[in-house]
């Protein structure tokens, strides 16, 4: 085990440094010149010169990338062009309201997909089998940006049960969670049934309803928990998904979380504050994987690490 | 369900190819007295905040998003199928260069790289296809180097090599044949995933630009108008949720139908 963790650990490093190249790369995609771009058509030169000079756009590519990356080991992503303070802090401030936006839709969508999976497996070939199929398959297909703004017209507007932006109270929660948990709840109960079809096959589940145990005391008792494994998998690495996801239901709802300051940062051609967040989303995003990879081995004991 | 998808997408295809006949109303017409109007006879889906027809709107939006779906899956598809099958036959250095790129590029959640792409590059909808086929073409790479890696044991390509024929050859006549049913379900899938990325980006103010009539465009003017005109929200949602539902219908039916070992096998 340490062995594969020293090895995964050291696959992760090129991709890595692979991210942070793109992310660094990023600025220069800019046509023109970014310092103008930032500062609009109309900027004094004197302005421009300030800002190429202020970002180290004046210095050799190498030069920059150097700085760049000796930056990112210092946990220095720059400065933002828009309120002058550092990128790391505008970030660490935000982390906090997108990770308790991704753990709540976790949960609404293992809470939403795990019994209907369940009841699909059981009856499968029914009407309900079917019908919590087809409805998997359209949570797949309706976008969040459509989804978010139907549940805000039904339960703020309508019924005036829920905030409709804002972060503060839990109720602030329900429907920026539901939202993004929808479709992944919608993935997850296609890979539930699917799992659990696989494991009914087994013979341990013959033998035990062959001892005796009922239908759904071999399910539950018995199939369920091995067919969990890839359904924490799968949660687990769409947990990172999560984390775009959120960009968008963060720009509904007003949450004030990473997401929504990427797209704040966009509209203001903040470009350090904007490599920042995609850094740290794709970083994230990275690790979330390779702990999901990890704790795959520890939930399945067949899986060797030679 | 592959029917329902079918007909789905057909009949959206006929919408958008016919929507200049089709649509009661130029889609750029303002009828400013009738701003924010909710359906009613003449206008069956009400009209905007500029006084637009949002049905005429809707149709004339099929085009785009069918325009980028298509144009992003060809890219993709094209480029992916190319550069796979070429890591997958050729190996060696050229192998692990492909493929550590494509870990690169997937270690970018979903559309992450296309936001970044299209916030440097400018939002337009060059820009878009752009910037989504840069991020698309990795999932056909992997699928179709996986498919060669298999494929390029076969009898049939080592007879077409004992007969002397080169890689290009072997490649384009031999191997990137064999994979084209499991293509043609990865581009169904495709479509669905560039059209909702499509509407994304244009949400978020990123793609398609007013005036030009993108339904995730039109989502993103129906914000300010939640509360008093829902309809703005609901027609143009309903559009993309049935288009995408519908391509994915399709492809989840002809997944269950082209088994890939079948498609290679048949072939051995």
């Amino acid at each position: 085990m340490g062995a594969y963790l020293l090895r995964r650990l050291a696959l992760t490093v090129p991709v890595l440094i692979g991210v942070a190249t793109l992310v660094f790369s990023l600025i220069h995609l800019v046509p023109g010149d970014p310092a103008q771009a930032m500062l609009g058509e109309g900027a004094a030169p004197a302005d421009v010169a300030a800002l190429r000079t202020r970002l180290g756009l004046d210095r050799p590519l190498y030069v920059q990338y150097g700085t760049f990356v000796a930056g990112l080991a210092r946990g220095d992503l720059g400065t933002s062009f828009r309120t002058n303070t550092p990128v790391a802090r505008m970030i660490a401030e935000r982390m906090p309201a997108t990770a308790e936006l991704a753990v709540a839709a976790m949960i609404v969508a293992l809470g939403l997909a795990i019994p209907l999976g369940i009841v699909a497996a059981v009856r499968k070939g029914s009407w309900i089998d079917h019908g919590a199929m087809t409805l998997a398959l359209v949570g797949i297909s309706v976008p969040n940006f459509w989804l978010g703004p139907l549940l805000a017209i039904l339960f703020a507007v309508e019924w005036n049960l829920l905030p409709v932006s804002g972060r503060g109270t839990p109720l602030h929660l329900v429907l920026p969670a539901v939202t993004l948990g929808a479709a992944l709840a919608a993935i997850l109960a296609r890979m539930t049934r699917a799992s659990l079809l696989e494991e009914l096959r087994e013979l341990y589940v013959v033998a035990a309803r062959a001892r005796g145990a009922s239908r759904w005391r071999a399910v539950l008792r018995h199939a369920f928990r091995n067919s969990l494994i890839p359904v924490v998998t799968i949660a687990g690495l769409q947990f990172g998904s999560l984390l775009t996801g959120a960009i968008i239901t963060e720009t509904i709802f007003a949450w004030p979380g990473v997401g929504r300051l990427l797209i704040q940062s966009i509209s203001f051609r903040d470009y350090p504050a904007v490599q920042g967040c995609i850094l740290l989303i794709a970083v994230t995003y990275v690790f979330v994987n390779l702990a999901t990879d990890l704790v795959y081995g520890l939930l399945d004991p067949r899986i060797r690490y030679d | 369900m592959t029917r329902v998808g079918a007909m789905i997408v057909a009949l959206a295809v006929s919408m958008a190819v016919l929507s200049p006949i089709l649509a009661p109303y130029d889609p750029a017409s303002q009828v400013l007295s009738l701003r924010l109007a909710g359906p009613m006879l003449d206008h069956p889906f009400g009209l905007d905040e500029l006084g637009r027809d949002i049905l005429s709107r809707i149709l004339a939006g099929a085009r785009i998003s069918l325009l980028v779906g298509l144009a992003v899956v060809s890219v993709s598809a094209t480029a992916g199928s190319l550069l796979g099958a070429t890591a997958g036959y050729v190996g060696g250095r050229l192998d692990t260069l492909i493929c550590r790129i494509i870990d690169i590029l997937m270690a970018f959640p979903g559309i992450l790289l296309a936001i970044a792409l299209v916030a440097v590059l400018g939002p337009s909808l060059f820009n878009v296809v752009l910037a989504l086929s840069a991020i698309g073409w990795v999932g056909y790479a992997r699928l179709v180097r996986g498919q060669v890696l298999r494929a390029r044991e076969f009898e049939f390509v080592q007879a077409a090599r004992a007969l002397g024929a080169g890689t290009w050859r072997v490649l384009l006549t031999h191997l990137l044949p064999a994979t084209l049913p499991t293509l043609m379900v990865q581009s169904t899938l495709g479509m669905a995933g560039a059209i909702l990325a499509e509407a994304s980006l244009s949400f978020l103010g990123l793609g398609v630009q007013p005036p030009t009539p993108s339904w995730g465009t039109m989502l993103n003017g129906g914000r300010a108008h939640l509360l008093d005109a829902p309809h703005l929200t609901v027609f143009p949602g309903l559009a993309i949720a049935l288009l995408v539902l519908g391509f994915n219908f399709l492809g989840d039916g002809l997944r269950d139908r082209v088994d890939p070992r079948r498609g290679m096998g048949g072939r051995a």
